[in-house]
């Protein structure tokens, strides 16, 4: 297993170092799919420049990072290289354990406790399929080109998936002090990955063999913990924040800015044209629909997915990706690393085919209608915005995919594969 | 071999006296007083032979061309002015020309006294010119031609003035163009190979304000006693260069901006190849370069005008790089002088460029220079680049306060010192926004204006100024204040920019709301559907007959079917 991700890992640092060394570098780094006013390096580096120039980088509207970031990268910005090749590093640790850890040992859980009916032997994983998935995890993240294109453009969206792998390697290890710090790490670095909260605290809790009930105090008192942890680590780090520049400039520079969307620069997002043709009476009214429509999903996932945690962190984390003000193709790789820890639910897709189509489709099409409108002036906005549409439309088609396949799954695991109408034909099963 | 020898010595001893042909080229550049330039060459060929002779007819041609020497002699023509212009020459804002025309064609002629019928040979003669210039001068005939009395005298030799010899006719609605100067062209010995004859390139030519050729066929006088006659040849191409078309407006000209072209050598069949530039108005009106000792002086027209000469015939006049580009210069130049464009393509960045001139000879000095830049372009000031003479000059004072979105503009301001006699660049990158889309003008493809640059600087004077202020200076010199003797305050404003923004559709605000909205509720539909909803057994629904039957039978108390 270690010769096979070895390979891997050096085929992946050849393609970014080779990509990082070429013409290409540049031009990816403009790109508007791949950058975005929230990650972009060009605008790190015009932060650090107004530091050196005296004027503090919240003063402008150009400036969006927090100051950890410029914490970061004031002692590292020429070895910017490296710190971004390193990143994906740590996701691919991630998916070590991920696997290796925790699907294997939930597996052997269920296979002990004997709780699945016997024609379902087939829908469970052999030990030898689970094998292979750390390094398919890995594979699907170091290769996918969405990854190669963030890291090489050194978009700090790297580092923040970074973070988010580490907040769950640490959590599937289950160390709460971690994952809470590393938790509120993510969430002072983008709003959004507050709603990871509540699959961390799902799995503290199924790990620790509490049950969820409202009324049980061990419930309350474990949640509150590790509340206190996420909560107190992040009033801890905007504190320090504070103190780097000594001023709370950055509260509405970098949070401000990612809830009210005032640059509407173009992204593979719905928010930037929405909110360039939006009535100005309704503009508020939508920011807040729209916001809210991150975290709204969290409550009833959360219902729905209670004895699945990691499953609801996937869903998650797409949920954040696809709906986020300013997304890029960086923030979709990271949902997309996932999806080989459940190969095993791919008789149960009913869209793959037509999901790969459509986003391979519009990947192909984003830099060609941006070149057309943009340099050449014979198409418009419309163009660009249209396949915005499709590649969201292909994502929210991907994600509820494995919702359902997911679901479908653990029916059949209760009820048995093969189900029977009351006459005895074969049964169809639908959602009612 | 052996037999020819004789006949070849004896064909020797028969041909006369060396043919004395001569061909003199030369080019006359004059900057006129609007700011355009006028050039005018002349190509002169002397054909020693005599047609006024009956009996010889000559087949020898050396430099003369063949064409026009059979057309004299077939038509009996004593003397062919033929010219084409293209545009009008405006004697009020450029003089009286060297050699003048009328717009369009105008061909006069002049036939021998023994032509018996002199309006056949007219008709031939126009029909044989217009194959040879290729211009449609064939449309000359009786109802567009007259036999003018007094105005056009002969300008060659001969005495005889019965005008029922002379024909003359014009053709303004000829259009001149590269088919005629072709031809044009190759009446030259030494054809556009060579000589003056290279820098007449067609694209340059009549991408002017006029422009004319002509030919002059006259028969003159040798020397002074007349003994023996020539025929001479004069073709002449005058032409105005406009200062705005040709010239981008700047007020230099040379050679290689005129014609796309330097002189490399002169023609080799010319016996005296020269370039000659009026330099009466000078030193006032430009400089000259490379500088020539030779000067010449001539009455032109009424009056006496100095020339400078180069003389092409001469190898140092093409120096060390074998090519010679005559520079004229203006002499009007600024202390300080600044200018700005945007540079780049596309809708999504840009780069701003100013340039700043310190045309001083040998004095360096700082200036401060501040650029208030709208919000949308958005500026990165870690590309700002301040070049000298291409070295880095970095400014030693930098002020500068980034924009706020739909708050404040971008403000910069620097003092940079600039070196003497040099241009110094400053270029920063921007990138466009996008805006919504009641922020843009009713007309957003016309672009946004970005205001301009302000370079404010002490500028080192060379006369000194008086500090204290006295009752009997005019006001536009005591605007103001001045602190110190040796330098004075100007403030010169750059060229405001139009930059271009990428727009949405204008036309689209509730197709987009609905779209972006259907797109939302597809994924709250997906999920809400996974939520709220089960996985069941599909149990089909009786059909519409059974459950007739059954709602019958309930009503009868009878049981019912499954």
């Amino acid at each position: 297993m270690a010769a096979p991700l070895t390979l891997l890992l050096i085929v992946a640092v050849t393609i970014r170092a080779v990509l990082f060394r070429s013409s290409w570098a540049e031009l990816i780094s403009e790109r508007v799919e791949v950058v975005s006013p929230l990650n972009a390096w060009k605008r790190v580096v015009e932060g650090l420049a107004l530091l050196d120039l005296g004027v503090s980088p919240y003063s402008g509207d150009v400036f969006h990072e927090t100051p950890f970031m410029i914490y970061l990268f004031h002692f590292v910005v020429d070895y910017a290289e490296i710190v971004f090749m390193v990143s994906p590093g740590l996701v691919f640790c991630l998916s070590r354990f991920l696997t290796s850890l925790y699907l294997f040992r939930k597996q052997k859980y269920a296979l002990e406790s004997d709780r699945y009916p016997a024609d379902c032997l087939e829908l469970l994983r052999s030990p030898k399929e689970m094998f292979y998935i750390p390094l398919k995890v890995a594979m699907f993240y170091l290769l996918n080109p969405f990854t190669i294109l963030s890291c090489v453009a050194k978009s700090t969206c790297g580092l923040n998936n970074a973070i988010i792998a580490l907040f769950i390697l640490c959590t599937l290890k289950g160390s709460a002090l971690l994952s809470g710090i590393l938790l509120a790490l993510a969430t002072y670095q983008s709003i959004y990955p507050l709603t990871l909260f509540a699959p961390a605290l799902l799995f503290f809790l199924q790990r620790l063999y509490i049950p969820v009930n409202l009324r049980r105090s061990s419930f309350w008192f474990f949640t509150l913990q590790y509340a206190f942890i996420y909560v107190g680590s992040l009033v801890v780090i905007t504190g320090l924040s504070f103190f780097l520049l000594g001023s709370w400039d950055f509260i509405p520079s970098v949070y401000g800015f990612i809830f009210s969307v005032p640059d509407l620069t173009p992204n593979i997002g719905l928010f930037w044209y929405f909110f360039a043709e939006m009535f100005e009476h309704f503009r508020l009214f939508f920011i807040c629909v729209f916001q809210i429509n991150v975290f709204f999903y969290t409550i009833p996932l959360s219902i729905k997915l209670k004895e699945h945690p990691v499953f609801l962190i996937f869903m998650q984390i797409a949920i954040i990706s696809i709906f986020k003000s300013y997304p890029t193709v960086g923030d979709v790789a990271l949902y997309m690393a996932f999806l080989p820890a459940w190969s095993h639910l791919y008789r149960f897709l009913r869209n793959i085919f037509l999901v790969s189509c459509v986003l391979l489709a519009c990947s192909a099409l984003f830099p060609v209608l941006w070149h057309l409108w943009i340099y050449a002036g014979s198409a418009n906005s419309n163009f660009y915005y249209a396949i915005t549409l499709l590649f969201n439309f292909g994502q929210i088609l991907l994600v509820s995919d494995y919702f359902y396949a997911y679901l479908r799954r653990e029916h059949h695991l209760t009820h048995g594969l093969y189900l029977k109408k009351k006459d005895g034909t074969e049964a169809t099963l639908v959602l009612k | 071999l052996d037999s020819r020898l004789p006949l070849v010595i004896f064909l020797h001893a028969l041909t006369p006296a060396a043919a004395r042909d001569e061909f003199q080229e030369e080019l006359v550049i004059r900057p006129l007083h609007s700011g355009d330039i006028y050039a005018s060459f002349q190509f002169r060929t002397l054909w020693d032979t005599d047609f006024l002779q009956e009996g010889q007819k000559v087949s020898h041609y050396r430099l003369f061309p063949k064409s026009l020497g059979q057309v004299l002699s077939k038509f009996s023509v004593r003397e062919l002015h033929i010219s084409f212009s293209q545009g009008f020459w405006r004697t009020m804002q450029w003089g009286q020309p060297f050699i003048p025309s009328p717009p369009g064609a105008e061909l006069w002629v002049w036939f021998h006294d023994t032509v018996s019928d002199v309006d056949g040979n007219w008709k031939e003669l126009t029909n044989v010119l217009s194959g040879i210039f290729c211009a449609s001068l064939n449309f000359i005939d009786l109802t567009n031609t007259v036999q003018p009395s007094a105005s056009f005298k002969p300008l060659g030799l001969g005495n005889a003035t019965d005008h029922r010899f002379l024909r003359y006719a014009t053709l303004p609605r000829e259009i001149v163009c590269t088919e005629n100067l072709t031809p044009w062209k190759k009446l030259l010995p030494c054809g556009s190979k060579a000589g003056l004859a290279v820098l007449m390139k067609s694209e340059k030519l009549f991408h002017s304000s006029f422009h004319s050729q002509a030919v002059h066929i006259r028969p003159i006088c040798q020397d002074e006693q007349c003994s023996s006659k020539a025929w001479e040849l004069r073709q002449t191409l005058n032409v105005v260069f406009d200062l705005h078309t040709s010239g981008q407006g700047k007020k230099e000209w040379s050679l290689f901006k005129m014609f796309s072209r330097t002189l490399t050598e002169a023609c080799p069949l010319a016996s005296s190849s020269k370039v000659y530039v009026d330099i009466t108005d000078n030193p006032e009106l430009f400089e000259l370069s490379p500088a020539t000792p030779l000067l010449g002086q001539a009455v032109v027209l009424g009056d006496r005008r100095t020339y400078s000469v180069y003389d092409l015939s001469r190898a140092e006049t093409f120096g060390q790089l074998r090519s010679f580009n005559l520079l004229l210069r203006d002499m009007l130049r600024p202390l300080l002088h600044a200018e700005r464009y945007v540079a780049g393509f596309g809708l999504q960045t840009g780069e701003i460029h100013t340039v700043i001139y310190n045309n001083h000879p040998y004095r360096a000095f700082p200036v401060l220079l501040m650029d208030s830049v709208p919000w949308y372009l958005q500026l990165y000031i870690h590309t700002l680049t301040v070049t000298s003479k291409s070295r880095d000059n970095k400014p030693s004072y930098i002020h500068y306060q980034p924009a706020k979105d739909r708050h404040r503009p971008h403000l910069l301001e620097m003092l940079i010192q600039l070196p003497p006699h040099s241009m110094t660049e400053v270029t920063v990158q921007f990138e466009r926004a996008l805006l919504k889309w009641t922020e843009y003008t009713p007309d957003p493809n016309h672009g946004f204006y970005v205001g301009s640059s302000v370079v404010s600087a002490l500028v080192p004077s060379m006369v000194a100024m008086r500090t204290n202020f006295t009752q009997d200076q005019p006001l536009f010199s005591s605007f103001v204040p001045v602190k110190e003797e040796s330098s004075y305050f100007v403030r010169v404003y750059t060229e405001p920019l139009l930059v271009n923004l990428p727009t949405p559709d204008f036309s689209m605000p509730y197709n987009v709301i609905c779209l972006t909205c259907t797109v939302v509720a597809v994924g709250y539909g997906s999920f809400y559907n996974l939520l709220t909803r089960t996985f069941q057994v599909d149990e089909p629904s009786p059909p519409l007959s059974k459950r007739l039957a059954n709602l019958i039978r309930r009503i009868r108390g009878v049981p019912l079917l499954t």
